[in-house]
């Protein structure tokens, strides 16, 4: 039976992904480590996202969760020029020396 | 339909093309237009007045609703009726011999078409005050009038001293409007309406207080209008302006409007006998006391500015003794005369080239005849002298006034004499004995000449206008008992005031000069005006000049407002140093700040049950 695995086994994959990425967010400092984070949260809001369209059994989940892998291939895109042109002008992926942007 | 919008409207034509079109005209094409459509005035009054076929009511024609707010209606109203019809000839005819006698006197003038604009927009606003048919309209032809004083008494606006008594004759002139426009308020409140049909038909109906609280703000107006005590005192500064101005507005026509006005409303005075009481003590007040200082003027213009002032007081004595038909009589006449007196008196200065020092003139009687025969009609005229015209409308008023009070008739008389004194103080100083000037005095051209000659035959004749007459059936004023005797005392009052003058500057001339000395500080204070300049000043200009700066300038504006608009700049700003910090470019602090707004939204929307 496919109800084997309870949907609440989903979530909590989906938080412990989640969690891992918002950990990897604040306690790393190469910037394509964070970067990487993002996509890990990304994910696991797409796994709760299929979770529950498969629970329910509606579409509109898997729409959702298209439209999330659509903007993370776009944000890696973007974000990886940017990273690409600090690097070639700071020579550096540390965030925290990356920090002239400010008031 | 008279179609009475045309009488107004030629003016203001003649003003639209000479204000617009004026500057690039020739000086042929600006008189054209500014006679000429004062003269159709007068003409479209004529056809007008012989097109009414009955007077036992007015005639009036409404042409469309100005004002609409509920059962509220103001219309663009004009009528036509006695009073208005007096009103219409004095002031087109009037006005018309002066814009004749302005092409002489403005021709060496900058501002040629300016000045002719103005005095166009003058009798536009003037025709419409007299033929309003409701206060809202007549208050839109006070205001004009008003404005084209101030124009007109600055037009020599490079002086310093022009604009100052421009500005001054416009801010005294707003207190008086002030308690127009209070009455016209009041009015609407207890009559609905501003409409003199209306509200003269209603006026038995309403409590007195309310009767004579309008009457008494009307009368605000007027004596600022028509410079009464104690807003006389812009009138004397007014002479700034040039003389035929000083005679159309400042004499004939526009300071006769408060007159005009109190007479329009005597339904309401008659229901108000204490503001009308007021109105006959505040005109006696005024002819005594503007004469006395008229005694002592040595400008020319200066003298007939307070003859003006004395002579408006005499028209509201004669209101005040309910003899409503003398007040207008009077107003009628002295519009003859007092115009007369200026314009003599501008052809005086023009001859001298600018000189209005009675004290360096003399002995023009030979040098500028014409000038001084008319002047002497008008002298004459205004000393009550009979038959002239001064002396049928001056006892028609002091008669009244020895019927209302007799003590009021010997004031009236002694100022009678002190009128022919100080005229013709003026008239010997300036024409008899050796010219004390520098100048060359030369006789005035034709085209002032003869407007001179017009109003001298107006001066001497124009008592027998049966004015008093036409009127009767419009106020029914009960009719004042006949008494010879009053008549030859007031006569003799006059005489006795030429003669003193005659006395004092041509047979005894060092007599005058004793005089003053003995007189000392009596003398000072009639020369100066009794200072009541000075002490405007001091009790009502400065302090409300200093009370502004001090509370109104530095204390709302500049601490209150100002503070109000730079402390929240400023708040704002220091707000902003504290709150920009947050903008670090440490990025994992900006994940930090997400994060926790994240969890205080989510917190926030679990108590607050939006989880449910």
């Amino acid at each position: 039976m496919i109800e084997a695995v309870p949907l609440s086994w989903y979530l909590v994959l989906s938080a412990v992904l989640f969690c891992l990425g918002v950990a990897g967010f604040f306690f790393r400092r190469n910037i394509i480590t964070i970067f990487m984070s993002i996509e890990l949260m990304l994910n696991g809001v797409n796994l709760s996202f299929m979770a529950f369209s498969f629970h329910y059994q509606q579409v509109s989940g898997n729409i959702f969760a298209f439209f999330v892998m659509v903007v993370a291939a776009a944000e890696a895109a973007v974000g990886l020029a940017i990273i690409l042109t600090v690097f070639k002008n700071r020579a550096t992926l540390d965030v925290d020396r990356i920090n002239t942007l400010k008031y | 339909m008279q179609h009475l919008w045309l009488i107004p409207a030629f003016p203001l034509a003649g003003f639209l093309v000479n204000g617009l079109a004026g500057r690039r005209m020739t000086k042929s094409f600006v008189n054209a237009v500014a006679c000429g459509s004062v003269l159709l005035s007068l003409v479209w009054v004529l056809k007008s007045l012989y097109g009414v076929t009955s007077w036992d009511a007015p005639h009036v024609e409404r042409y469309f609703t100005w004002i609409q707010s509920g059962d509220f209606r103001v219309g663009f109203d004009l009528g036509l009726d006695r009073l208005t019809a007096v009103m219409l000839l004095v002031v087109t005819g009037v006005g018309f011999l002066i814009h004749i006698y302005s092409i002489g006197y403005m021709a060496h003038e900058g501002g040629y078409y300016r000045f002719f604009a103005y005095m166009n927009l003058f009798m536009f606003f003037m025709l419409l005050l007299v033929l309003a048919a409701n206060y809202l309209v007549m208050f839109v032809g006070w205001e004009g009038v008003g404005l084209c004083s101030y124009l007109l008494i600055g037009f020599w606006f490079l002086r310093k001293s022009a604009t100052t008594a421009g500005n001054k004759a416009f801010i005294v002139n707003r207190i008086g409007d002030f308690g127009f426009s209070l009455a016209m308020l009041l009015m609407v409140v207890s009559f609905g309406s501003l409409d003199f049909g209306v509200v003269f038909g209603a006026a038995a109906g309403q409590p007195q207080s309310v009767l004579t609280a309008i009457c008494l703000l009307l009368l605000v107006g007027a004596t600022g209008k028509s410079a009464q005590i104690p807003l006389y005192v812009w009138l004397p500064d007014a002479m700034e302006g040039p003389t035929p101005v000083s005679a159309l507005i400042h004499a004939a026509t526009m300071v006769t409007a408060g007159v005009y006005m109190v007479a329009r409303s005597f339904t309401l005075y008659a229901h108000a006998p204490a503001a009308l009481e007021l109105v006959g003590w505040i005109g006696l007040a005024t002819a005594v006391f503007a004469a006395v200082i008229g005694l002592a003027q040595n400008d020319i213009k200066k003298v007939f500015a307070y003859s003006t002032v004395s002579q408006l007081g005499y028209m509201f004595l004669g209101l005040g003794a309910g003899a409503y038909s003398a007040g207008i009589f009077h107003l009628v006449t002295h519009a003859f005369f007092k115009a007369l007196l200026f314009l003599g008196a501008g052809s005086v200065i023009h001859a001298l080239g600018g000189e209005q020092d009675l004290r360096r003139m003399g002995g023009l009687r030979t040098r500028t005849p014409w000038t001084f025969w008319t002047l002497l009609c008008a002298g004459v005229a205004i000393a009550g002298i009979p038959p002239f015209s001064g002396f049928h409308s001056k006892d028609a008023i002091l008669l009244s006034a020895y019927h209302h009070a007799p003590w009021m008739y010997w004031v009236g008389v002694i100022t009678s004499g002190m009128t022919a004194f100080y005229v013709f103080r003026a008239l010997f100083l300036a024409f008899f004995g050796e010219y004390r000037g520098n100048a060359h005095p030369h006789e005035s051209p034709a085209v002032m000449l003869a407007p001179l000659a017009a109003l001298a035959l107006l001066s001497l004749g124009g008592g027998y206008f049966p004015v008093p007459e036409w009127l009767h059936p419009l106020f029914q004023a009960e009719e004042a008992g006949h008494a010879p005797w009053l008549v030859w005392v007031a006569t003799a009052a006059g005489l006795a005031g030429i003669g003193l003058a005659y006395l004092f500057y041509l047979s005894r001339p060092g007599l005058a000069d004793a005089f003053v000395r003995s007189a000392g500080g009596l003398y000072t204070l009639v020369y100066n005006k009794f200072f009541v300049d000075e002490i405007y000043d001091a009790v009502v200009v400065r302090p409300l000049v200093s009370g502004s700066r001090a509370v109104l300038w530095k204390g709302v504006d500049a601490g209150l407002i100002d503070g109000a608009v730079n402390g929240i700049g400023s708040r704002s700003r220091a707000l902003g140093d504290v709150l920009k910090r947050i903008q670090s470019g440490n990025i994992r602090r900006y994940a930090a700040w997400v994060v926790a707004g994240s969890i205080l939204m989510i917190a926030g929307i679990g108590v607050w049950g939006g989880l449910r």
